[in-house]
């Protein structure tokens, strides 16, 4: 395995970490406003779902177009950038939505779309283009895609688990989001300026 | 003889027995959207609680004497009334089985009350387990506290009374124990309004949730027994003899729940137990959940 497929992997799994930690910190963002019912949940859940599938579809067709590995360190930087209004705007943003929209079910569900759909969705299309990436045989395109499932979610794993049980109790809010957006960047410049190695291919 | 004391004794330990939890009678059990709800009857007390592996009551009533409050806390909730004797609104936040709107609105005729809660089925089991008959000054709001008290406040209502009685399965949920929350409450408070927080000591979260009551409010009052009462003014705190002349007004309204001011005045206590660099809750840091268990 070189250098560039292990950066592909290590791209990929932080994404899913992002992902899942956005997501469950959506619920501390949102319940000042709309409450901790199941609503809200349910208002986060679908947002993130709809976004990933809306991504998966997006990222599958921008790997058609000459795909590279720096093309898919933007998409990870952009996702990161896109997720600045939920660190340094949630409040403006939310308090706009609380005004117009009286039923917490939709405010929770609007207010979710303005901070998580541009974010999510840019982090959706990640896996399958990254897949793109590493295939170099048609016959080993289910074991690639096997392993970029694996490691996306296994990420996701590890972001609700250190979230949820241990990073909640130390920083703040804006400080993981803060964090998260810096690892992010970190990694997208690593990848971006990596020179690109291909086994085999063409 | 000695076989007569054995058997006396089988037949005592029997008797405890069933006497015991295992004579409870389950009325109603209901899975709600948000918890499982359960109320039993023991030797003519009826409860309510939350979950089954729950042995905290979220609420009582004396089925002979509803007006004996049969949970110490509420009794104790009631000290609020001697740093504000004639509270003319009131919020209830958490209306479990209506015990604390039931003592308002007989103490007060006419008094404006709010009462929210966040599940539809804790309030059906008030009305219909809990004897909870709202007046027609009391207005019932299925909805998130937090939610209630941001939309009175673009409302611009007032309240002389807040009620902060909220638990779901492990504790005050954390949305409602942060600095803004506490801001927000009160901003809703008239200024001579006060605020009384159901809470429980523990050991992590202690200082964290003083902390953040001390920087909204100041100094405030509490009354520690099982359960820990928070009591904070809008603008401070009366002095001693402002109190005792207050608990003076109210004594003869509240001898018929069994709060006497001999009682509970010398309870209500103000102390700062906490060390003074403890770290405050927050809407961006709020794991409450996750201290009150260690």
């Amino acid at each position: 395995m070189n250098l560039t497929t292990v950066l592909i992997y290590l791209l990929t799994g932080w994404s899913g970490y992002y992902v899942m930690s956005m997501e469950l910190l959506g619920g501390r963002v949102l319940s000042p406003y709309f409450g901790s019912g199941i609503y809200v949940w349910g208002a986060i859940i679908t947002l993130f779902m709809l976004s990933l599938s809306i991504g998966y579809l997006a990222g599958g067709q921008f790997s058609t177009r000459q795909p590279t590995l720096r093309k898919l360190s933007m998409l990870l930087a952009l996702a990161a950038l896109a997720s600045s209004p939920c660190t340094y705007m949630s409040v403006e943003i939310l308090d706009w939505v609380f005004d117009r929209v009286s039923d917490p079910r939709y405010g929770a569900l609007l207010a979710s779309l303005l901070l998580y759909f541009v974010p999510i969705t840019i982090s959706g299309a990640i896996s399958p283009y990254a897949i793109r990436l590493l295939v170099d045989q048609p016959g080993r395109s289910g074991s690639v895609a096997g392993k970029v499932f694996f490691v996306s979610t296994f990420g996701s794993t590890v972001g609700t688990l250190l979230t949820s049980f241990y990073l909640v109790l130390l920083f703040e809010l804006d400080e993981l989001f803060s964090g998260m957006m810096a690892i992010s960047l970190l990694v997208a410049t690593i990848c971006f300026f990596v020179k690109e190695e291909r086994d085999g291919q063409e | 003889m000695v076989k007569n004391k054995w058997r006396m004794l089988a037949a005592a330990l029997l008797w405890s027995f069933c006497s015991g939890p295992l004579s409870a009678e389950n009325l109603y059990e209901a899975k709600s959207l948000y918890r499982n709800i359960l109320v039993y009857e023991n030797q003519g007390i009826r409860c309510m609680k939350f979950g089954v592996h729950d042995n905290g009551r979220q609420s009582c009533i004396d089925m002979a004497e509803p007006d004996r409050l049969v949970l110490e806390y509420t009794k104790l909730v009631l000290g609020a009334l001697y740093l504000n004797p004639h509270p003319q609104s009131a919020l209830v936040i958490g209306l479990g089985g209506g015990s604390l709107p039931t003592v308002l609105q007989n103490l007060y005729p006419g008094i404006q009350l709010d009462c929210v809660e966040l599940d539809p089925a804790v309030t059906q089991v008030a009305k219909q387990f809990f004897g909870f008959v709202p007046a027609a000054e009391t207005h019932l709001y299925d909805e998130d506290g937090r939610v209630f008290v941001k939309r009175a406040l673009r409302r611009k209502k007032e309240y002389d009374l807040i009620i902060l009685d909220a638990f779901d399965h492990l504790y005050v949920p954390e949305h409602l124990m942060t600095k803004e929350f506490f801001e927000e409450m009160k901003s809703l408070l008239t200024p001579q309004g006060v605020l009384v927080a159901n809470t429980f000591p523990s050991k992590k979260l202690y200082p964290l949730e003083s902390a953040t009551y001390a920087h909204v409010f100041g100094a405030f009052f509490q009354v520690q027994q099982r359960n820990r009462i928070i009591l904070a003014g809008k603008n401070g705190l009366p002095d001693a003899r402002t109190l005792a002349e207050n608990a003076e007004l109210v004594q003869d309204k509240l001898r018929r729940y069994g709060v006497e001011k001999d009682w509970l005045l010398p309870l209500i206590v103000q102390k700062r137990d906490w060390p003074p660099e403890s770290r405050m809750l927050t809407d961006q840091y709020s794991p409450a959940n996750l201290l009150i268990n260690q």
